[in-house]
């Protein structure tokens, strides 16, 4: 099993530095899905208690959200955009693989330096969590393209739902549920208003919206 | 019981919102929710509910006094809601409402729960629910500004859930595992906490919910948003979801009290009250937009909530005072700014002059409301102000207390010159004027806040005081 969750951690990683250097829109919708279905996996592999039901449900609901229910939304929202690639984004892709790289050194540093608590169930999970989290934040910031810009904050919140499964401890349903709903939630406006953006601008460029200032 | 019907009575009401037809009854559904959540605090005001089974839910000081502010706000936004809606009658109001009741519901949530997971569920809920207020007016800067509060909002949200997380990774040590992440279970047993982990956290924590309170550096969302936002939203977005973040953040601090680590987190807090006043200070001058004006105002005010805070126990209290005060004053001058804003058609100081003689009432209260809110005595954000200056110069910190009233000073004249400019002169002529003055519901709430603000400066109830007193014995160290 331990092998297993290494194995899924080490292709989590992968895949956002796939997707920092991917131009095509939908075939970053469908790498974030893949990323999607292996954080679902996860906490059946490393689960102390192995699979009672309510991990198995849990699991589930993790798996169909983040695997289908949110890409479907995101490919949703697009749907009516002609342009199918991130035109021209601030960092270059090849910029952007390097600093992907970078970064998951540096993570690595800093877990390493973080107090190791015995609680903490794989060694890999803080640096891939941190990692992931940060890789996510750069797409946010160096991307145009409104759906890259959510697809860069799903990463994110993904690194931070790795972070959630290293305390030993199991986080209430009610809770998990709700942190879930919440993204849901969060990633159906942003698609509501990247089609409201679409039918405004016949763009999705973030570019168009740069009229308020100081 | 009574948690479960704060939290379900708006939702409830958000919910028959989205079922009801008629565009003319669907207004009233609103006053009707706010009232009864109303009256539920007011019975909590009477005597403080028991904890709930597990200890998740329970309403202390704190939350009363943020509880409180967000049910008063609401009540009153709601009145001026029938009015504003009606003359709104070209755009449905069917979501508008909905949200505004969601908005509550969540607030609500933030409020009575003991669990920092759960607080984090109604803060980010709450924020979703804001996203469609802001985009109310449906055109392309309105776009702007909710694509811009949405992704903003959700990066700080999600650092405040890391934050959460680095809060039980600090439990580890200690082996409590039976309600992990519960407010009292941290504070008996934080003397245990990783020091590391839950450093970490209280930053993670400041800098996710200081991007929903709008603290410099963190605060680009904010103009944009309140700018673009109808009034009754900026006054629900001023008062209210700036408030439950703050609480947010009141809560690890806490913490962090308990856990000896009252000097570092004190110092962030002063740090970034300070930069947030700095940051206002030179955004608010030359600002020729008198909604963006009240944004920066804002910013400006949430430094200084942080500030008080960080100032130790005396300034915690006037810091407590000065989020009511706050609240209130800022509702009544995005009431009264929506009013001006509507009788012009615009909101910059190229189309508004002279709004003393097209609105006279809503220009009086918007004039009052900018004597307030920059600590002007009889109102009561000068009583608060003044209590935060003098915890500074008490407390040996006569550097703070020094940028504290420069600030301050810079930012009254900075103010003054965009609203002395709205309120006197002459109208222009090609201004439009579609619009005929003042309507009465649309006052009626703007009047009660000032009202409140006022009564707040001359004389301070010794009910208020008691519970003023009790949270800010919370926030030094004390377990509830």
């Amino acid at each position: 099993m331990e092998q297993f969750s290494q194995l899924l951690l080490a292709l989590v990683v992968f895949l956002s530095l796939y997707l920092l250097g991917s131009s095509s829109l939908t075939g970053c919708i469908k790498i974030l899905a893949l990323q999607g279905m292996c954080l679902g996996l996860l906490p059946l592999t490393i689960s102390r208690h192995g699979f009672r039901p309510r991990a198995l449900l849990l699991a589930l609901g993790m798996f169909i959200l983040k695997g289908f229910v949110l890409p479907r939304v995101l490919l949703y929202a697009i749907r009516e955009v002609k342009i199918r690639r991130e035109m021209e984004p601030m960092i270059g892709y090849t910029l952007s693989l390097m600093i992907g790289a970078a970064l998951i050194g540096l993570s690595f540093v800093l877990a390493e330096r973080l107090p190791v608590l015995e609680g903490v169930r794989t060694s890999m999970l803080i640096p891939v969590s941190l990692a992931t989290v940060m890789m996510g934040l750069l797409m946010m910031i160096s991307r145009i393209k409104a759906v890259t810009q959510v697809i860069g904050y799903l990463v994110f919140e993904n690194g931070i739902y790795l972070f959630g499964l290293a305390s030993a401890y199991e986080v209430p349903w009610l809770i998990e549920m709700g942190v879930l709903l919440d993204v849901f939630v969060a990633v159906f406006v942003m698609g509501i208003v990247i089609n409201h953006i679409e039918r405004a601008f016949h763009s999705i460029s973030t570019e168009n919206l740069t009229r308020l200032s100081d | 019981m009574i948690y479960f019907y704060l939290v379900v009575v708006p939702f409830i009401i958000g919910l028959l919102a989205l079922a009801v037809k008629s565009e003319d009854l669907r207004p009233w559904l609103l006053p009707l929710g706010c009232a009864i959540h109303a009256s539920i605090v007011a019975a909590c005001w009477r005597h403080l509910p028991e904890a709930s089974a597990g200890g998740w839910f329970y309403i202390d000081s704190l939350s009363l006094l943020v509880l409180s502010l967000s049910s008063a706000i609401f009540l009153l936004c709601s009145v001026y809601c029938l009015e504003y809606l009606r003359l709104r009658h070209e755009s449905s109001n069917r979501l508008f409402i909905a949200c505004l009741s969601f908005v509550l519901g969540s607030v609500s949530l933030v409020c009575v729960t003991r669990h920092m997971g759960l607080l984090w569920v109604g803060m980010e809920a709450a924020t979703l629910a804001t996203a469609p207020l802001v985009h109310f007016n449906r055109n392309e800067r309105s776009l702007e500004a909710t694509w811009k509060y949405l992704m903003m909002g959700s990066l700080g949200i999600g650092l405040a859930l890391l934050g959460t997380y680095f809060l039980s990774l600090s439990e580890l040590p200690s082996k409590h595992y039976a309600d992990p992440l519960v407010i009292d279970t941290l504070l008996a047993h934080a003397g245990e906490l990783s020091i590391p982990w839950l450093k970490g956290a209280f930053i993670f924590l400041l800098v996710g919910y200081g991007t929903k309170m709008g603290l410099a550096p963190l605060h680009s969302w904010k103009p944009d948003t309140y700018g673009e936002a109808p009034g009754v939203a900026g006054a629900i977005l001023a008062g209210v979801i700036t408030s439950c973040p703050f609480l947010g953040i009141l809560r690890v601090y806490q913490i962090c009290n308990a856990a000896g680590l009252s000097a570092f987190a004190q110092s962030l807090l002063v740090l970034m009250g300070l930069l947030s006043m700095g940051t206002a200070a030179v955004f608010i001058i030359g600002q020729r937009d008198f909604k963006r004006m009240l944004a920066y105002s804002s910013v400006e005010h949430m430094g200084i909530l942080a500030l008080g805070v960080g100032l130790g126990p005396a300034g915690s209290f006037a810091a407590m005072l000065h989020m009511i005060n706050n609240g209130m004053t800022k509702s009544l001058l995005f009431l009264s700014a929506g009013n001006i804003h509507r009788a012009f058609g615009g909101k910059t100081m190229d189309h508004v002059h002279g709004a003393l003689q097209r609105v006279p009432i809503s220009a009086t209260l918007f004039l009052l409301g900018f004597i307030a809110i920059t600590g002007s005595p009889p109102f009561g954000p000068f009583v608060s102000e003044f209590s935060i200056l003098r915890a500074a110069v008490n407390g040996g910190r006569p550097g703070v207390a020094f940028w504290f009233v420069v600030l301050l000073a810079v930012i009254f004249i900075g103010m003054a010159t965009t609203v002395l400019s709205v309120v006197y002169g002459v109208p222009n002529a090609e201004s439009k004027k579609s619009v005929k003055g003042d309507y009465p519901f649309m006052l009626a709430a703007p009047i009660m806040f000032m009202a409140a603000v006022l009564f707040l400066g001359l004389w301070l109830p010794d009910w208020l005081t008691a519970v003023l007193r009790d949270a800010a014995g919370l926030l030094s160290g004390g377990i509830s």
